[in-house]
């Protein structure tokens, strides 16, 4: 049988790909992209977990599927937000939008 | 009534007129002078039916008796009885005091009512402080009336006083009522640079006589320390005085009786003008003539005498150890070289009143030099007369004055044109006897009692006042040198030289200003002054002339059988318990031959040299004049410009260098110092605040500032840095805490 081991690394190296879509790419999307590759690099995690050490309980598996609901969730509103900016500033280039600063 | 309250009551209604006029009446002229004649007639009754009931119902004996009560006024214990007393008392002295202080201060009062020129317009160019011009009223003259109703308060109480302490605040109040009334013109200055003005003339005469003051406070002090009581009856108790006479004092040789004595004595220096603190009295001649009679003739100057004519069994005390004691020595010489002084200084005098001055000055010294023989009865008597004769000669000089001032108006309205009017007033000396002469004719009623007065201050025989008094002295300084006492013949001598030359410049003055021919526009056109200035001057001659009978002695050929001595029995039973009165037993001619050869010799060679001979014109000079010696007796022996150049200057070089260098230049010099240091501090200080607390405060919160600037560029609101850092930070925790992950190996 593969190793939990396996499992995780390949689950740590989606998370990286994941963070690195995040932190590197501009467009707004992407990153949006990225967080979901990060929320399902935890997916890969707890699925593992739960079948390699508690296979007799459910509670890995009921936190894969709030994950998926919650991504869902995110990815809708994370949509909106970046069709709202664009709508107020015509692009979806994080670069440009930085109203947060001083 | 009740003897004890009139005599408590004898000083007020003057005190009140003072206090009415000045506080509501003042505007109303005529009701003021009104109201202080009024308060004077209520003092003069009462004071004159204390005397007759003394003199007539008491008698003698009122000197064991007097009409004496007290109060406890200052408490200095606890013990009611051991304060300090205030209270009146009646004894033949005081009452004989009363009897003619209140008769000379009531003529006075009258007097002045006509010498201001009551009933007579407003003047339009006077002001205040300035003579009034010719026939006007004076401005002041309602404060004029409140001043002398206070000075007449303070002599009455100072001689109803049965205590050194009220005697002494009689005295004071009475100091400073000269200073006003010497000062009364004060705004009044003269062409003559040298001559004094009134308001110098008051300064004068209050600072001369605070020496004195002072003195006698300390003597005063002195007796109160010794004794504890300051009550004449208490301390001439035999017992008492014989102690104090015993008890030596801080300086030796002296008792401590002759120690007070010789303070008290002080004060009777200045008060009564004797050298050396006689300067001030002929100045005093600048206030108001009716202020010269009253304050500088008749009372302040008389209670100077009667303070020591008063305290004399003190001043007399111990003499059994000796021929005289030393306050009685001092009194002695002083008065003896006073009257000798003065009479010759009086005899160059071209003032009227200046002339009354140094003649004032020589009586008082008469009646001083007189208790140091131990003649206290002749010095009272001599009191008396002298207070009704000079009283009367100064209002007979002030009507001469106001006669002459009134010739000379007359004079210049005539031939000059009216608009030269009143600066002429000033430039002619109203009070030069070389401008009168011929008055005689003029001015009838002031020559005659002039005249009479003259002749009482020299001492005419028989018909004067002035006689007797005189030959009583005389006689007294001729029984202590029959005894061989030194200090007697001296004082014989020297009253006898002093009797002759005030008989020669009576008779000069006299002649001066009544005899001859007018000497110029002013003393041709004078005339006759109204009733109530003459009025007084009657009644005072009157005084002048008949009080001498009231005290001649029994031993006088012929007069003295028929005559009692009154005034010897009834005034010396005030101290017969105290003093060895000296009685004489039998008539000795030759004080008796002086008197009348001295006083008729010295008219007859006034009268001939003067108006006789031939009687002097208009610019002739003083036959006397020319000599050297002349010019030092016009000049006042150069007394003033002594004290002015070893009193007056050094005093007033030592006020100006305690101005530059003490207040200036140390304390001033001290105080700026502490400014200037505390200046300095504050500088430094502000320089420590700038450079240190705000430049630290500045350096900190710019710090701040920079840090923040510095942080700012951390915040790029981009949202991949932010995340980035988490990230890092994520890791850098992990790696600190070094999460064990055991399971995963």
């Amino acid at each position: 049988m593969v190793p939990l081991m396996w499992y995780l690394v390949v689950a740590a190296i989606l998370f990286s790909i994941g963070v690195f879509g995040v932190l590197a790419r501009r467009n707004a999307v992407a990153i949006l992209m990225g967080v979901e590759l990060m929320l399902n690099a935890v997916n890969i995690n707890l699925v593992a977990f739960w079948r390699y050490l508690q296979p007799d309980k459910m509670v890995g598996q009921a936190f894969a599927a709030f994950v998926f609901v919650v991504a869902a969730a995110e990815t809708a509103v994370g949509l909106a937000l970046i069709i709202s900016v664009y709508r107020n500033r015509s692009t979806v280039d994080v670069e440009n939008v930085d109203l947060l600063k001083w | 009534m009740d003897l004890k309250l009139i005599t408590w009551l004898i000083p007020v209604p003057p005190l009140l007129s003072f206090g009415l006029i000045v506080l509501f009446f003042n505007k109303w002229k005529r009701l003021s002078s009104g109201i202080a004649i009024f308060s004077m007639v209520l003092a003069f009754l009462m004071a004159q039916v204390v005397f007759w009931q003394s003199a007539l119902v008491h008698g003698p004996k009122l000197a064991e008796e007097p009409i004496h009560s007290v109060i406890p006024w200052l408490a200095t214990g606890p013990n009611p009885e051991e304060w300090l007393k205030m209270g009146v008392m009646v004894d033949p002295l005081t009452a004989i005091m009363l009897f003619f202080v209140s008769i000379t201060c009531l003529c006075i009062f009258v007097y002045s009512t006509g010498y201001h020129n009551v009933g007579m317009p407003e003047g339009k160019h006077n002001k205040k402080g300035e003579l009034p011009e010719v026939g006007t009223i004076e401005v002041m003259y309602s404060r004029f009336f409140a001043y002398i109703s206070l000075f007449a308060g303070a002599m009455l109480t100072l001689v109803v006083a049965d205590n050194l302490l009220l005697l002494f605040v009689g005295w004071e109040v009475m100091g400073l009522c000269s200073y006003l009334l010497i000062g009364f013109w004060f705004a009044r200055t003269y062409p003559d640079p040298k001559r004094i003005t009134p308001f110098q003339a008051a300064i004068k005469a209050f600072m001369t006589t605070r020496v004195g003051d002072v003195l006698m406070l300390l003597g005063i002090a002195y007796v109160y320390s010794q004794t504890g009581t300051l009550s004449f009856r208490e301390i001439f108790e035999p017992a008492a005085l014989a102690k104090l006479a015993e008890t030596p004092s801080y300086i030796v040789g002296l008792s401590v009786a002759g120690l007070a004595g010789l303070l008290l004595f002080a004060g009777t220096v200045g008060k009564s003008a004797q050298f050396p603190l006689h300067v001030w009295l002929p100045d005093a001649m600048e206030g108001p003539t009716p202020v010269s009679a009253m304050i500088h003739a008749a009372t302040m100057v008389s209670a100077g005498v009667y303070a020591v004519v008063r305290m004399f069994p003190l001043l007399h005390a111990g003499l059994g150890h000796g021929e005289f004691t030393a306050p009685m020595l001092a009194m002695g010489l002083i008065g003896a070289f006073t009257a000798l002084f003065a009479s010759i200084i009086a005899v160059a005098q071209n003032d009227i009143k200046r002339v009354l001055a140094y003649s004032t000055i020589a009586q008082l010294g008469y009646m001083i030099a007189a208790l140091g023989v131990g003649a206290w009865v002749a010095a009272a008597f001599h009191l008396m007369t002298h207070a009704f004769f000079k009283a009367l000669l100064f209002l007979g000089s002030g009507s001469v004055i106001h006669g002459v001032e009134h010739g000379h108006h007359h004079a210049t309205a005539h031939s000059h044109a009216a608009h030269e009017g009143h600066g002429q007033g000033e430039a002619f000396d109203a009070n030069d006897m070389m401008n009168m002469g011929g008055l005689r004719n003029k001015m009838p009623v002031t020559f005659w009692t002039f005249l009479l007065g003259g002749l009482a201050l020299s001492g005419f025989p028989l018909v004067t006042a002035g006689f007797w008094s005189k030959d009583a002295i005389l006689g007294g300084a001729f029984e202590k040198m029959s005894e061989g006492n030194w200090l007697g013949t001296v004082v014989f001598v020297m009253l006898a030289i002093s009797a002759l030359l005030t008989a020669f410049y009576t008779a000069r003055q006299i002649s001066l200003t009544f005899l001859g021919k007018p000497r110029t526009e002013a003393a041709e056109h004078a005339s006759e002054n109204v009733w109530t200035m003459t009025a007084p001057l009657v009644v005072l001659a009157i005084f002048a002339v008949g009080a001498g009978w009231a005290g001649i002695e029994h031993t006088f050929p012929v007069l003295g059988e028929m005559v009692p001595n009154w005034f010897h029995s009834f005034v010396g039973a005030t101290v017969e318990n105290t003093v060895e009165l000296q009685v004489p037993t039998e008539f000795t001619p030759v004080p008796l031959i002086t008197s009348l050869v001295v006083a008729l010799g010295g008219l007859a060679l006034g009268f001939w040299l003067y108006a006789w001979r031939k009687p002097l014109e208009a610019g002739e000079r003083d036959p006397l004049a020319g000599g050297v010696v002349y010019k030092w007796m016009q000049d006042r022996f150069y007394f003033d410009e002594l004290y002015n150049l070893v009193l007056i200057r050094p005093t007033l070089w030592l006020a100006q260098w305690t101005y530059t260098f003490i207040d200036k230049t140390v304390i001033d010099g001290f105080l700026h110092g502490v400014a200037r240091s505390a200046v300095r501090i504050g500088e430094a200080f502000r320089v420590f605040d700038r450079v240190v607390i705000n430049g630290g405060a500045d350096a900190f919160a710019n710090s701040i500032k920079e840090l923040g600037l510095g942080f700012r560029e951390v915040q790029t609101g981009k949202v991949q840095n932010y995340m980035l850092l988490a990230l890092l930070m994520t890791i850098i925790i992990f790696i600190l805490f070094e999460i064990p992950l055991p399971a995963l190996r």
